[in-house]
């Protein structure tokens, strides 16, 4: 199986044997700067490519394929068209939260994208604490989405912020707990030992009962962080026009544009990453000369074909279901959700101690 | 003369070449500078090919701008179909129905909330001149005089084909917008709006 | 009839009644509350339901208004004349909005267009029109020149306190009434929002998450039908019928054209009937489709739209084929209807027959069982039958609130009385009643149309009309089940080719006028499905 840790230690030994260690280091940190952002813009256009043509097919449309080979280069042509267009400058706002909020929202995704297992080795930072990590700058999300609401000065946006806070942080109780489950099942926080502790079967599999229950509520909580439908609720726009972006136009709106695309990503990669193994290949304990033909894949088309199979199943969600009310919202979450979520957690404890996964 | 043509549509499809030719005349005649520079045929891509309507509609012509959004003529195979219920963020807006008394200020603040570049486009014979409402006391005869129009669409209520006909004559209007310098439409828009200006709003 | 006659006549001697085809009393002011009050209450009588208020402008003849009035109970309807007191600079008549919920609207408009001020009405302020415009467009010395009232772009002057007119010792004085209280956090929803449904206003007050009051704003798409139809001939006021309501444009031009061929004593041939009737049914599936597909969508599925309107494309194809348009036919016509069936439109009928069954069964399947559907539908905007009736919120709206008002079997036209169908009724009156009333009724219609499909009578589709249409001096009104409720024609004629007033009652403007009374303490989501479960055109209330 190939190891990207290979070329990435050989990159390194190469830029540190003409100059200095520290230059080498920052180097190699811009180098990943500006390859994460590339890698951040193409996917998330490549996601809203992706969902106007998946929900064009559930719809019985075609969907984009005018501009480029089956509409690909469609989500291009917006974000040019949105980077020169007009930022409308606001009266009696708050200019400067105004400002922030955007960078705030996509600040918190492109931090989380730091630990995501893109490949065998290919990942920026591995360390003891890395889920946590996750757990928290992908909650400073909604900082940026309670200020948009705030400081726009306009009652929708209020609503929709306050909508969003609520919503936010009920769900991040559920996204919590079924992550603790599985680190409970994993023994560790680092993302690389978690996906090492899926070599021989993925947690889907080897956790059973506890495990699936988790992988539910987590892709329950998950859609709900990353405010799609049918908890759509801080910018429904049959209640609220927009939501908390309601004044924002521009680039502005388009970092909360992609923002939300690449929520998507973050969430169904973290799914991936804690119940299929994030870049591990499908190993059956056993069929050996499967497991072998499995490996020849990369690390890296695993992981994103992950991540883009589940982004399929939230996508699938907002188009099929009608969304909820605030207060239903709330409810799900807090007498359903977190209950279950608890007993989950006891019921994996059990599992673990008295050995009955595989 | 480069033959200007939009949304993969062949040039000789088109049944108003004339004034777009003579339109690309008029701005090559008051500019300096005659050839498009490449930045801008590729905003002017950019901005051609992603129109996001404003969702506004308020009689008849807006059920139509449904069915265009549905399976059968389904706009979004030329990227339309992320209609905006903000004005912040759509391109145009198509105005789809009658436009009253009352709902003038209504509309000419949307207008203004619109982020640039906007257009407009008059769907429908209400919207063009008032239409079968003529004679009435409280239609507004046309919308001419309270947006700049770019684009208008005849019928009551056009059909969704030619719906479509009229979003892809604004976008490729739009392939011969200049973004640095030179004389284009925007300017006009803005002797419009001159003789026009944006009315306070104290609330 | 003649029963009612007696009982009126030894109840109110000092009225004079006037026989018909419909019954008019006529009233003084000084005693029309009180009658009012003696007709809903009597048990012999119960006119519980209140149709509409026929403002009217007789020149010389002074100005007045006609209540017409109906029994749920006893089917029975009568018209009341009442004539305004004052001189023409400050006409007044005494409110009735304690009896009938609905009237509050119904005097409001009446004020916008007449200026007859009601008094103890709470809210006497314009309707439709701007607070500030000058004179009442529906008096007959009205001046429509642009320059008395010109469109302007300056936003429209605000108010937060409505009018009410009190009678002193004869004199009508003015006065005001706060409609919020100071300190509500109020929302303006609409008139540019997608969940509207159109151009409407609703002023929310909420505290939170929930509702307080709301204060609906019409007009952003008032047309003036009433007024144009009076300086045209018949013949030229009906392509308006297909503008105001233009899911039920086929219904509404059959109204119309019914009161004028009745007026006119014209009879239509069997064919025609058969062929308007099936119109009717055709655009109710269409219709009701698509307020499936924009209800879901409102409720956030939207994908459901798309579905819905692959039937609606399809019957529109129908349409298109016969009547060469996708929407404003104009087909109906004085003495039957434009033109002959097209050839395909038997099979192509059939076609359509065939698929609806499956197509109702996918979207009660993707729908209607859905558990997030269900919660929030179920017990959301609950209007009770009696609620419903005083504010005469007719069609499957009614329907759900287990009134059987559906006026194809309460008082049938044409040839409904020989079909063979069901009223569908539900008793739970809330969202979901309303909306399974109308997944219901397509069922029906189709039923209707499998029927007559097969039995289309040979024969002339129009008959000769004169080309120069003019009524006798009188009075009429019809009445017909329109896609959304009674849609009704009254029309009064003084011996010319245009009528003197043409009045259209239609089925929205309570529909949303109820919607205050129905959202109190529910979530601001909930006024979106209320809002959309009633199914409101906004150019049909605002004509």
């Amino acid at each position: 199986m190939q190891d990207f840790s290979v070329a990435t230690n050989w990159f390194h030994a190469l830029l540190a044997g003409v100059m200095p260690e520290w230059l080498a280091v920052t180097l190699e940190c811009l180098l990943i700067g500006v390859g994460l952002l590339l890698v951040y813009a193409l996917l998330a256009l490549f996601y809203i490519w992706f969902e106007r043509k998946v929900c064009a097919a559930f719809q019985c449309r075609l969907g984009p394929n005018r501009v480029g080979p089956w509409g690909l280069l469609q989500s291009f042509a917006d974000m040019f068209k949105i980077l020169i267009k007009e930022l409308i400058s606001l009266n009696h706002i708050d200019k400067f939260l105004f400002a922030l909020a955007p960078y705030l929202v996509i600040i918190a995704s492109m931090l989380a994208f730091a630990v995501l297992p893109w490949g065998n080795g290919l990942q920026i930072i591995d360390f003891n604490v890395g889920i946590f990590f996750l757990v928290a700058v992908s909650s400073i999300g909604v900082l940026g989405i309670l200020l948009a609401g705030w400081s726009s000065n306009n009652k929708f946006t209020l609503i929709g912020a306050l909508r969003s806070g609520a919503q936010m942080i009920s769900y991040e109780l559920s996204i919590g707990l079924s992550v603790i489950t599985m680190v409970a099942f994993a023994g560790t926080m680092s993302v690389g030992g978690i996906v090492e502790a899926q070599n021989h079967l993925w947690f889907i599999f080897s956790g059973h009962i506890p495990a699936i229950i988790a992988f539910v509520i987590f892709m329950i909580a998950g859609t709900a962080e990353t405010n799609r439908g049918p908890f759509d609720l801080p910018e429904a726009e049959s209640e609220l026009t927009a939501g908390y972006h309601t004044e924002y136009s521009g680039i502005h709106f388009g970092f909360f544009y992609l923002a939300e695309y690449l929520n998507l990503f973050i969430i169904s990669g973290v799914a991936a990453l804690l119940f299929f193994g994030g870049w591990m290949p499908l190993h059956i304990p056993g069929w050996d000369g499967f497991n072998h033909i499995m490996d020849y894949i990369p690390s890296v088309i695993w992981f994103i074909g992950k991540a883009v199979a589940l982004s399929f199943i939230i996508i699938w969600f907002k188009w099929t279901f009608p969304r909820l009310r605030i207060d239903q919202l709330l409810s799900l979450e807090w007498k359903y959700l977190l209950p279950i979520n608890l007993f989950n957690l006891v019921v994996m404890v059990l599992v673990i101690v008295y050995g009955f996964h595989f | 003369m480069k033959q200007v043509s939009a949304q993969g549509m062949p040039y000789e499809a088109w049944k108003d070449n004339e004034y777009i030719e003579s339109l690309v005349k008029k701005l090559n005649e008051n500019g300096a500078n005659i050839i498009v520079g490449s930045l801008d045929q590729l905003i002017n891509w950019g901005r051609s090919n992603s129109l996001w309507p404003l969702t506004f509609a308020t009689s008849c012509c807006g059920i139509e701008f449904v069915s265009l959004g549905a399976a059968r003529y389904d706009m979004a195979r030329f990227g339309w179909e992320v209609a905006r219920a903000s004005p912040r963020q759509a391109d145009f807006m198509m105005v789809a129905g009658t436009i009253v008394h009352r709902m003038v200020p209504v509309f000419r603040r949307l207008y203004d909330q619109l982020a640039e570049p906007k257009y407009v486009i008059a769907c429908g014979s209400c919207a063009i001149s008032g239409g079968p409402f003529k004679k009435s006391y409280h239609v507004a005869m046309g919308i001419e005089d309270i947006v700049p129009v770019d684009v208008f669409v005849p019928g009551c209520p056009p059909r969704p084909e030619a719906m479509i006909y009229g979003i892809m004559q604004l976008s490729r209007k739009i392939k011969v917008e200049k973004f640095f310098g030179g004389v284009n439409r925007q300017e006009s828009q803005e002797e419009f709006l001159k003789q026009h200006p944006v009315p306070d709003v104290n609330d | 009839m003649a029963d009612i006659k007696g009982i009126i006549s030894s109840l109110f001697p000092q009225a004079v009644i006037t026989d018909g085809e419909i019954l008019q009393i006529t009233v003084k002011n000084a005693d029309w509350h009180e009658v009012a009050s003696t007709l809903r209450h009597d048990e012999r009588l119960s006119f519980d339901f209140l149709m509409t208020i026929v403002g009217m402008d007789w020149m010389e003849g002074g100005m007045g208004c006609i209540y017409y009035l109906n029994s749920t109970e006893h089917g029975h309807t009568i018209t009341v004349k009442v004539m305004a007191e004052g001189d023409r600079n400050q006409p007044y008549i005494n409110s009735i909005h304690d009896l009938w919920a609905i009237a509050t609207i119904y005097e409001r408009e009446v004020y916008d267009f007449f200026g007859i001020i009601f008094i103890d009405n709470p809210d006497m302020r314009r309707l439709f029109l701007n607070i500030d415009w000058i004179g009442y467009p529906l008096r007959k010395d009205y001046d429509n020149s642009p320059d008395t009232n010109p469109v302007s772009i300056e936003s429209e002057r605000q108010t937060d306190f409505t009018d009410v007119y009190t009678l002193k010792d004869g004199k009508v004085e003015k006065g005001e009434r706060r409609i919020f209280a100071e300190d509500d956090f109020v929302v303006n929803i609409g008139p540019q929002h997608p969940a509207t449904h159109g151009v409407l206003r609703f002023r929310t007050a909420v505290d939170g998450e929930t509702i307080k009051k709301i204060d609906i704003y019409l007009g952003y798409i008032h047309r003036g039908i009433e007024k144009l139809c009076e300086g045209q001939t018949y013949m030229q006021s009906l392509p308006f019928m297909d503008r105001m309501d233009y899911f039920s444009a086929h219904p509404y031009h059959h109204c119309l054209c019914m009161a004028v061929e009745e007026a006119a004593g014209i009879k239509i041939s069997d064919r025609a009937q058969v062929i308007r009737v099936l119109m009717d049914e055709l655009s109710r599936i269409a219709s009701h489709c698509l307020f499936i597909g924009t209800y879901c969508m409102d409720l956030g599925a939207t994908t459901m739209l798309f579905y819905t309107l692959r039937v609606r494309e399809q019957i529109l194809d129908i349409f298109e084929r016969t009547c060469g348009a996708r929407m404003t036919f104009n087909y109906d016509c004085i003495g039957g209807v434009m033109q002959d069936l097209d050839a395909s439109f038997v099979p192509d009928v059939k076609a359509l027959l065939e698929v609806l069954p499956k197509n109702v069964a996918e979207y009660n399947k993707i729908f209607t069982g859905n558990v997030i559907a269900k919660n929030r539908m179920e017990g959301v905007g609950v209007l009770h039958r009696k609620e419903a009736i005083s504010w005469g919120v007719t069609g499957p709206n009614g329907r759900g609130s287990g009134w059987a008002c559906d006026v194809r079997k309460v008082a049938p036209y044409s040839i409904y009385d020989k079909l063979d169908f069901e009223q569908v009724v539900r008793h739970e009156g809330d969202s979901m009643a309303r909306f399974k009333v109308r997944m219901d009724e397509i069922m029906q219609s189709a039923k209707i149309i499998a029927q007559l499909i097969d039995n289309i009578p040979e024969g002339e589709y129009c008959v000769k009309v004169p080309a120069v249409l003019k009524l006798p001096v009188g009075q009429w009104f019809k009445a017909v089940e329109g896609c959304r409720g009674l849609f009704g024609v009254h029309i009064e004629s003084d011996g010319n080719t245009a009528p003197y007033r043409l009045k259209l009652v239609v089925p929205c403007l309570p529909a949303a006028a109820v919607v205050d009374n129905i959202t109190h303490g529910q979530k601001i989501a909930d006024l979106i499905t209320i809002g959309g479960s009633l199914d409101y055109i906004v150019p049909d209330m605002d004509r």
